[in-house]
């Protein structure tokens, strides 16, 4: 019986929950399993025999959990053998994140995670942690939210050297500066828009900043590329600079313009780039898309969706099912 | 690399641009195009022949000796053209930041040039956008202008928008 705590039950630890809630379609992947706990910033709904998901997504739905156990009791006092961590991203401090992940990993648990932080500030030694431990560190969700992109590149990739990568990883810019394509309005304009349309988060200059993109390059580059790299070694430049006319004129050469995270040999940079029309880059609307770049393989192109409850639920899911179901599929 | 057009002259008979395309092989050049120019036949009866070809800028001269070694006569060869270009983009003050100047950082290397420029500028005190299209000598020349201009933008805080490498795909 594999028994899982949810730390952080926002819009992704919910998604997961309802998800998992649905024993039928999971079970068949990884045997019986239990939720024994799930907490929020304030509180928590646990127990040793497992809780009933249903009722702690109703519990949510009026607000906080009930107090009970911090994140940190649940940790230290309850037995499970994995923990999904889907806290706040903090890139800076990686914090509270990398202090539940490290705890998790020290005491055994497998980690499946969608928050960057921790693995922007500490990947190196989180990972020698989970290897030490002989335990699992799970990240698909946290770039391309369901797009399939670590496994990918580690396992379907294997035997490859990745050279490198170039992509979309932040749905809201791509959906401004496709949607400035399309109309010729302003930056302005269309950021109104996908914040009317809640595509753009209150706080958007994560975003649009590049923030948040070279935040996932980070961790494509030290998961997948083997490098060593840190938040300060990405050159970013954002999108809000650009402007209406640029999409008239880099069209009548045959190009549009996209914010493109790039990892290669040369370094890792994040800025807005000329991307030809025919290109696979040259995606519309909120998807996330992926040229992986290797010496055996050569290009290998992926798209799908960057982030949504559900979606990135999905990779967390996927994350639960590689560590535990029988890879005879 | 360097791209040179040849102009030979050939006599009327098969075989004969065979002759031509030997040592081009031979030196590593990489034939482009072959156009026979027949309604421009010499008095003598021979056709121009223009060929154009991708070769290593050293053995130029080397090639045009080995084809007149052969008997073949070259009535012209180009001087080396620009060879890798692309597209740039820059979005700021680009006029207040002083254009020329901008351009000229380009064109003084003498191995990269500033072929073309589409500039829009829809009003006064706002930012201007321009699409510059440069050429150099050659892919490595290319990269270093482009890296030339990355520092002139810098310093002038103009958002310069480069190309993704434009792998075939
Ligand atoms: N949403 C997406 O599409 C998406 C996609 C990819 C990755 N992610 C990442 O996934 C993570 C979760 O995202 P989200 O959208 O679910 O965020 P969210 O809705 O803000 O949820 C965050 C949850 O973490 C809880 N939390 C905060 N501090 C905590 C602590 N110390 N202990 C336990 N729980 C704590 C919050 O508690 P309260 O409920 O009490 O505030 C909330 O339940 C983030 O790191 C995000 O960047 C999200």
């Amino acid at each position: 019986m594999i028994k899982i705590a949810i730390l952080g039950f926002g819009a992704v630890g919910q998604g997961v929950a309802e998800i998992l809630a649905d024993r039928e379609r999971i079970e068949r992947w990884i045997g019986r399993y239990e939720v024994v706990a799930v907490a929020d910033s304030k509180g928590s709904i646990y127990s040793e025999d497992g809780i009933s998901l249903k009722n702690a997504i109703e519990a949510k739905k009026m607000g906080n959990l009930p107090e009970g156990k911090s994140t940190m009791e649940i940790i230290e006092e309850m037995d499970f053998d994995v923990a999904i961590e889907a806290t706040p991203t903090n890139i800076d401090t990686g914090e509270p994140g990398l202090t539940h992940i490290k705890a998790c990993l020290n005491k055994g648990s497998h980690v499946i995670t969608s928050n960057k932080g921790p693995l922007v500030v500490a990947y190196r030694e989180l990972a020698e942690i989970a290897e030490r431990k002989k335990v699992r560190l799970a990240f698909e969700a946290t770039i391309g939210g369901a797009m399939p992109l670590i496994k990918l590149a580690k396992r379907d990739l294997a035997g490859n050297e990745i050279t490198s990568i170039k992509g979309i990883l932040n749905g809201t810019c791509n959906y401004i500066l496709s949607r400035m394509e399309q109309e010729r309005l302003s930056y302005n304009q269309i950021l109104g828009e996908a914040k009317e349309l809640r595509i753009a988060e209150a706080n958007v200059s994560y975003d649009v900043e590049g923030i948040d993109s070279a935040a996932k390059l980070v961790i494509l580059a030290n998961a997948v590329m083997g490098m060593n790299a840190t938040f300060s070694d990405v050159e970013i430049v954002g999108i809000t600079s650009i402007t209406p006319e640029a999409f008239e004129i880099a069209m009548e050469k045959g190009y549009t313009i996209r914010l493109i995270a790039e990892a290669s040999r040369e370094g890792l940079r994040v800025s807005p780039r000329l991307v030809p029309l025919h290109h696979p880059l040259a995606v519309r609307g909120t998807f996330n898309a992926v040229l992986i770049q290797t010496d055996l393989a050569k290009e290998v192109f992926v798209i799908g969706r960057g982030a949504g409850k559900i979606e990135t639920a999905s990779a967390i899911i996927s994350d639960l099912i590689d560590i535990y179901g029988d890879r005879t599929y | 690399m360097a791209v040179v057009s040849i102009v030979v002259e050939l006599k009327d008979q098969p075989g004969q641009l065979l002759r031509v395309v030997e040592p081009i092989s031979r030196l590593g050049g990489n034939i482009l195009s072959v156009v026979h120019q027949r309604d421009k036949k010499t008095p003598l009866g021979r056709i121009p022949v223009e060929v154009s070809l991708q070769i290593d800028e050293k053995k130029v001269e080397e090639l045009i000796e080995a084809i007149k070694g052969v008997e073949i006569i070259v009535r012209s060869y180009n001087k080396i053209r620009l060879l890798a270009t692309t597209s740039i983009m820059l979005i700021g003050h680009i006029v207040h930041t002083d254009l020329s100047d901008t351009i000229n950082s380009i064109d003084k290397t003498g191995f990269a040039e500033v072929v073309d420029m589409h500039i829009s500028m829809p009003h006064l005190n706002e930012p201007s956008t321009a699409m510059v299209t440069v050429s150099a000598t050659g892919k490595e020349k290319l990269r270093e202008a482009i890296e030339l201009m990355r520092e002139v933008c810098r310093r002038k805080s103009i958002l310069m928008i480069e190309p993704l490498n434009e792998e075939q795909i």
